[in-house]
């Protein structure tokens, strides 16, 4: 939203006479598909917040009070200083704080993130099978969102002050307004408990044998494997909770894309369109739609952010073994290296997100590409 | 060749146009003045159904014997683009800034001719020279923001006249441009109307304007035409009082046009 390459600082953008934009061109000759170097120049900005991320969680880390030996030792060694100092000497803790940080660094380029306080095994481990599960809840949950907010937002603005456009205004009232934890503990209560329509918690039924592990995505590893009752049971419980964290994005995409396109609807070059004669759904999908995504793909990168720390609740009731539920263990029981890592994770999603809007602008926009 | 008889209009219960009769003839410029408000762009997206939302039309609005209100939407989409085009009032706007300009001339031409990708490319690029954009192979690859106002109405005019229509309603086409760029369109349009036998419907609260390029002229005020008749008997003794009072309204150059009639049409200029 604060991008200033956003649209919106592009939008009255002056007009280039052709000539020069041919001369600028012709020098660089590197790299010179505008897109290109649209796209490298993101990823290096990408880079660089990356490292930034790696910074504030290691200072943010640091700042909680607390000392690591006194979480980690017990009783009696703590009674004795030199184990005390050992311990912190064996865990690099007597250095100065950037010489930590630089250590901390060079293992996590190697993919080393320490070892959790609470498992005891290495956080990279513990992260490797929760993430995936947390990326097919959100994921799930993201293209549902997108699917369903975006149509319902463009029949909404196609049949304006009709029947579907009041439904649609009442449904994604609920939709936003409805507290997240509230309706998953609803949806389990009356569809598991009550209905059994749904399967209960977890990722699949527990009598089923798990797929070998490719993706990590209970759904894809199934297919993959060709077990199909396994994919099946996995859909099943997707199903639920990710439609439960769906439903405030696809209210807010509905609206949104509702607003995104009457606006369009009423541009002169949508009317110069049919003038021409073109189909309604050529102008519909190439003369509408590419515009109103401009401003939907923007709200949709900052919804995706909420939808993430909805993850968290979500998790919890469904008991969704994904990084939600790891990162609200490790932070009540002060488990710094985990926390640490959930951290870098959450930031490097947040930050995947945003690379991917930035360079959506570029596709859909030549005047955000071509500048 | 167009014929609008009684074309009433309401929006809302309000009266927009209160019974309009115009008529175009083939290699004929017919100007359309009138004060702001007074019904002009109504009157033209009357012509192509285009009015806006809860907008209602009577009378009859007849392409060669065809009444073009009665049409269903299908056939509407026929006419519109393929036998009548329009031309908006601002180049800045009227196309889209995400779609090349290549993209915005052959799709239509494609939809209605049944053009190739290629055929119709090279036929884009042949119109793009003929409204004198430099480099017109370059330029089919470009976006709208890369070229400036008078060239993207220029462009606006190749699109028009890609479907080759019978007749082309140009809304005020000059008015965003300055007074440099608006000679070269005009001059541009007064040609190909004689080259193409265009009948062309200019749209303009410009008398000035209409004293260059116009056969016809016709006067609007308050939705409804007070005035019509051949240029220079409307514009040297005007029989409308209205008429009589936007003469006066024009610096001296204006307000006597020359007979010498035919303009030199089409002369090069850059935008
Ligand atoms: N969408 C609309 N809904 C209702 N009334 C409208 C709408 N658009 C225009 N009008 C009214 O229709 C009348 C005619 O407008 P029109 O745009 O045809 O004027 P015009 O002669 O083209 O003026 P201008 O020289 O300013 O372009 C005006 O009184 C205007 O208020
Ligand atoms: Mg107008």
């Amino acid at each position: 939203m604060t991008d200033p390459d956003g649209p919106s600082g592009t939008a009255t953008a002056v007009p280039e006479p052709p000539e020069k934009a041919a001369g600028t061109r012709g020098r660089r000759r590197a790299l010179r598909h505008p897109l290109a170097r649209f796209l490298l120049r993101r990823v290096l900005i990408a880079v660089l917040l990356a490292w930034g991320i790696t910074v504030v969680t290691f200072v943010l880390t640091n700042l909680v009070p607390g000392d690591p030996a006194t979480a980690n030792l017990g009783q009696r060694a703590l009674g004795d200083p030199a184990i005390v100092a050992q311990w912190r000497q064996d865990h690099g803790l007597d250095k100065p704080l950037p010489q930590q940080y630089l250590i901390h660094l060079g293992g996590m380029l190697q993919g080393d993130l320490g070892v959790s306080q609470q498992s005891h095994r290495p956080v990279s481990q513990d992260l490797a099978e929760t993430v995936p599960a947390t990326l097919e809840l959100a994921g799930a949950a993201i293209v549902v969102s997108l699917i369903l907010g975006v149509a319902f937002g463009v029949v909404a603005a196609l049949r304006r002050d009709r029947l579907p456009d009041h439904v649609l205004r009442v449904l994604s009232l609920i939709g936003i307004s409805v507290p997240t934890f509230w309706l998953a503990l609803v949806a389990f209560y009356v569809f598991f408990y009550r209905l059994q329509i749904t399967p209960g918690s977890g990722r699949i039924d527990p009598g089923l044998q798990a797929p070998p592990p490719v993706t990590g995505l209970a759904t894809v590893d199934s297919a993959l494997a060709g077990q199909w009752d396994v994919f099946a049971s996995a859909v099943g419980h997707l199903l639920t909770p990710a439609l439960v964290l769906a439903l405030y994005t696809i209210g807010l995409l509905t609206r949104f894309t509702r607003s995104a396109v009457l606006e369009v609807l009423g541009q002169d070059y949508v009317r110069a369109a049919r003038a021409k004669g073109l189909p309604g759904r050529v102008i519909l999908f190439r003369y509408v739609l590419r515009s109103a995504l401009v401003p939907i793909i923007t709200v949709a990168g900052l919804a995706f952010g909420s939808l993430l720390s909805g993850t968290v609740l979500v998790e919890a009731i469904f008991a969704w073994p994904g990084v939600g539920q790891y990162a609200y263990k490790s932070a009540t029981t002060l488990d710094l290296p985990a926390v640490m890592g959930v951290g870098l994770v959450v930031g490097g999603v947040y930050l995947v997100i945003n690379l991917i809007v930035d360079v959506l602008y570029g596709v859909i926009d030549p005047r955000v590409r071509l500048q | 060749m167009l014929d609008i008889t009684d074309l009433r209009v309401t929006i809302g219960g309000r009266d927009i146009l209160g019974g309009v009769d115009l008529s175009l003839r083939q290699g004929q410029v017919h100007g359309l003045a009138g004060e702001s408000g007074s019904g002009k762009t109504m009157t033209g997206l009357a012509v192509l159904g285009l009015l806006p939302h809860g907008a209602r039309a009577t009378g009859s609005i007849a392409l060669e014997g065809r009444d073009l209100l009665g049409l269903r939407p299908k056939e509407l989409n026929r006419v519109r683009g393929g036998e009548i085009a329009m031309v908006f009032q601002d180049p800045a706007t009227s196309l889209h800034p995400m779609l090349t300009i290549g993209r915005q001339l052959t799709e239509h031409m494609r939809h209605h001719l049944g053009l190739g990708r290629s055929e119709a490319r090279s036929r884009a690029v042949e119109l793009l020279a003929k409204v004198r954009i430099p480099g017109p192979e370059e330029a089919f690859g470009r976006y709208p923001h890369q070229f400036s106002g008078g060239m993207r109405q220029r462009i606006a005019i190749a699109i028009a006249l890609a479907c080759s229509p019978k007749v082309l309603i140009a809304d005020e086409p000059t008015t965003a441009l300055d007074v440099t760029v608006q000679a070269g369109v005009l001059r541009l349009l007064r040609g190909l109307c004689d080259d193409l036998g265009l009948a062309v419907l200019l749209v303009t609260h410009d008398l000035g304007v209409m004293s260059a390029v116009a056969d016809e002229v016709s006067v609007m005020k308050d939705g409804l035409v007070v005035e019509s008749g051949p240029r220079g008997q409307v514009l040297r003794t005007p029989s409308h009082p209205y008429t009589r009072s936007l003469l006066d309204s024009l610096p001296e150059a204006h307000a006597v046009p020359g007979e010498s009639g035919q303009q030199s049409a089409g002369d090069g200029e850059t935008a």
